[in-house]
């Protein structure tokens, strides 16, 4: 090779880096760039006709947009419940299971189950189980349980229809967390344990005191993947409500989507995802600069 | 660790009895919905909904199987699925590996600034960007075509795992590297020959969470997919449930066949699961 070996070594790493670097650029990059362009116009998907150009129009009618308002609403009560509740969940599975001699493997396995399974899959089911009137659920409220005399109508009014929702978000998210839990407690001396058991301390306090300040990072870790999956919620609620009754249960992905793909108004829809990046952007880094401390989570 | 058998004491029993009662309740409620899943597509020929329902068919049979297997080009769906999501894997292990190692391994003007653009970009959902996308993947004439889901599912996977194998890298040995180098072995032969072998675990936990990402992947492939020759599995079993509404049987056999590989590999392969999950790969 003609090349001397210092010349090759500054080379090297940026053949390297090539093809991740162009598929990042070209699928990545471009796109948010595009995606912002876009936002400023009428944009036009006929191959002919140019887009118009009308400057913050969309913006303005995303903040005067009542339905964007609700859609934003939605968002912020399925993570403010299913977060909360997937990670409460999860760590009660986890003691339970921690403090299981054997099967704790089985166990886990099973709990794991919805969170392999594809959303799609569990979208479809859950629609399916909370059918009304005569789906599985309301056979066990009426029927079984006597919870209710009537079989509700899940989707016919948006207080119902954003339920199996809230539940499925929170079903399926159990397991994961639950794993990072086992795994956290798994590296808790049992010494520390024994110890404060010996000095008087029961279930309650050896959680609060020992155990819960110990998982800390990793309970914050949690906390903030479950936040932002929580903002991307999408395919739940595309397919088990499809937004309905009325745009009553649209989130602000479903609406966007909607807007781009049902509607055709590109320039709109890119405009809601670009106010949505920001805020998601911002969040990111709140999140990051006050809550996750730099612990590794391995 | 358990040093020698503890003499009966009534109340550890009980207390280790309820403990597994709890436990067994919780994973009932966490399988309940499979258990119906797998009850009604055993169940030919129910239409509409049974009331009251029954958790086991009186007269089972694999009929939903075979029809849902013969029907509609679900065999083709399959193959597709198949096809997108192990293209799309390999080049997103060997694009990420490549990538990782670079970072990991080198010192190079840009270097610094590079890695916080990937991170910056990895915050960003991928659903924000689908709109634009859309009309790049259409301007590139890929629409209806299984590179419009493969390019760009390499490109959403690539930058995580990137962030993840570099971590690995990082903490191979140099030693073994300049042993290579004094060998007279290139960059590439060391790539190939070390470092790859050296990151089997890592790399297979890449691997598996890649492609079942991308063996599940809805959002994009409903978008620029409408030609029903192309379509992936989820899309398959979306429009399947559309098509056959009230006949539940049939869809759910189409769902539990689709599960099949995902439960194989999840079971085969457990211990690479937790140890992804745990280093924080993937938000399922």
């Amino acid at each position: 090779m003609a090349l001397n070996l210092k010349t090759r070594k500054t080379l090297v790493p940026y053949l390297f880096l090539l093809p991740g670097i162009l598929f990042f650029l070209t699928f990545q990059v471009y796109p948010l760039v595009k995606g912002f362009q876009m936002s400023f116009y009428k944009w036009s998907l006929m191959p002919g006709k140019a887009s118009q150009f009308i400057g913050l129009a969309n913006y303005v009618r995303a903040f005067n947009d009542p339905v964007v308002g609700r859609a934003f609403i939605n968002t912020l009560i399925y993570t403010l419940v299913t977060v909360p509740g997937q990670m409460i969940l999860a760590m009660v599975a986890a003691l339970l299971l921690h403090s299981l001699p054997r099967g704790r493997a089985f166990f886990r396995t099973l709990y794991y189950l919805p969170v392999i399974t594809s959303w799609v899959i569990v979208s479809l089911l859950i629609r399916y189980l909370f059918q009304s009137p005569n789906g599985l659920v309301n056979y066990f409220l009426v029927e079984v349980f006597h919870v209710v005399s009537k079989p509700i109508m899940w989707y016919e009014q948006a207080s119902t229809a954003f339920i199996p929702i809230l539940v499925l978000g929170i079903w399926k998210g159990i397991g994961w967390s639950m794993v990072i839990y086992l795994a956290a407690l798994q590296g808790i001396p049992r010494e520390l344990m024994e110890v404060a058991s010996i000095d008087g301390a029961n279930g309650w306090q050896r959680f609060w005191k020992i155990i819960l300040p110990l998982l800390g990072p990793t309970v914050v870790f949690t906390l903030v993947m479950l936040l932002i999956g929580g903002f991307n919620v999408f395919i739940s609620v595309y397919l088990i409500t499809g937004g309905g009754p009325r745009q009553q249960t649209e989130v602000l992905l479903s609406y966007t989507y909607r807007q781009a793909f049902d509607f055709l108004d590109f320039g709109y829809g890119a405009a809601l995802s670009m106010l949505m990046a920001v805020f998601l952007i911002t969040a990111s880094y709140l999140q990051m600069r006050f809550l996750r401390k730099p612990v590794e989570v391995y | 660790m358990r040093v020698a058998r503890k003499p009966f004491n009534p109340k550890r029993f009980f207390r280790l009895v309820l403990l597994y009662l709890l436990a067994a309740g919780g994973a009932v409620v966490m399988i309940f919905p499979f258990l119906w899943m797998v009850s009604n597509a055993f169940k030919e020929h129910v239409f509409v909904i049974e009331y009251p329902p029954q958790l086991i068919p009186t007269h089972p049979s694999i009929g939903n199987f075979m029809r849902a297997w013969t029907s509609n080009n679900f065999q083709l769906y399959f193959t597709n699925s198949a096809v997108v999501a192990l293209t799309s894997t390999f080049f997103t292990v060997l694009f990420s590996a490549m990538m990782a190692y670079a970072f990991a391994r080198f010192k190079f003007p840009g270097r610094e600034i590079l890695f916080f653009a990937i991170l910056l970009v990895l915050m960003v959902p991928d659903m924000i960007t689908i709109i634009p996308k859309f009309v790049l993947i259409k301007t590139l004439g890929l629409r209806n075509s299984l590179w419009g889901l493969i390019l760009v599912y390499i490109a959403g996977s690539t930058s995580l795992n990137t962030f993840l194998l570099r971590g690995f890298f990082e903490q191979l040995p140099h030693e073994l590297e300049e042993a290579m180098l004094m060998d007279g072995a290139g960059y590439f032969t060391i790539f190939l020959r070390m470092i790859l072998p050296l990151s089997a675990p890592a790399l297979a936990t890449v691997t598996i969470f890649s492609f079942l990402g991308h063996w599940d992947e809805f959002t994009w492939a409903l978008t620029i997919i409408d030609d029903p020759l192309k379509r992936t599995l989820p899309i398959a079993i979306y429009s399947f449930q559309g098509q056959h509404g009230t006949e539940w049987g049939l869809v759910f056999a189409a769902m539990i066949i689709a599960l099949i590989p995902v439960l194989i590999i999840f079971i085969a392969l457990q211990r690479y699961f937790v140890s992804g999950i745990t280093a924080g790969a993937v938000k399922g």
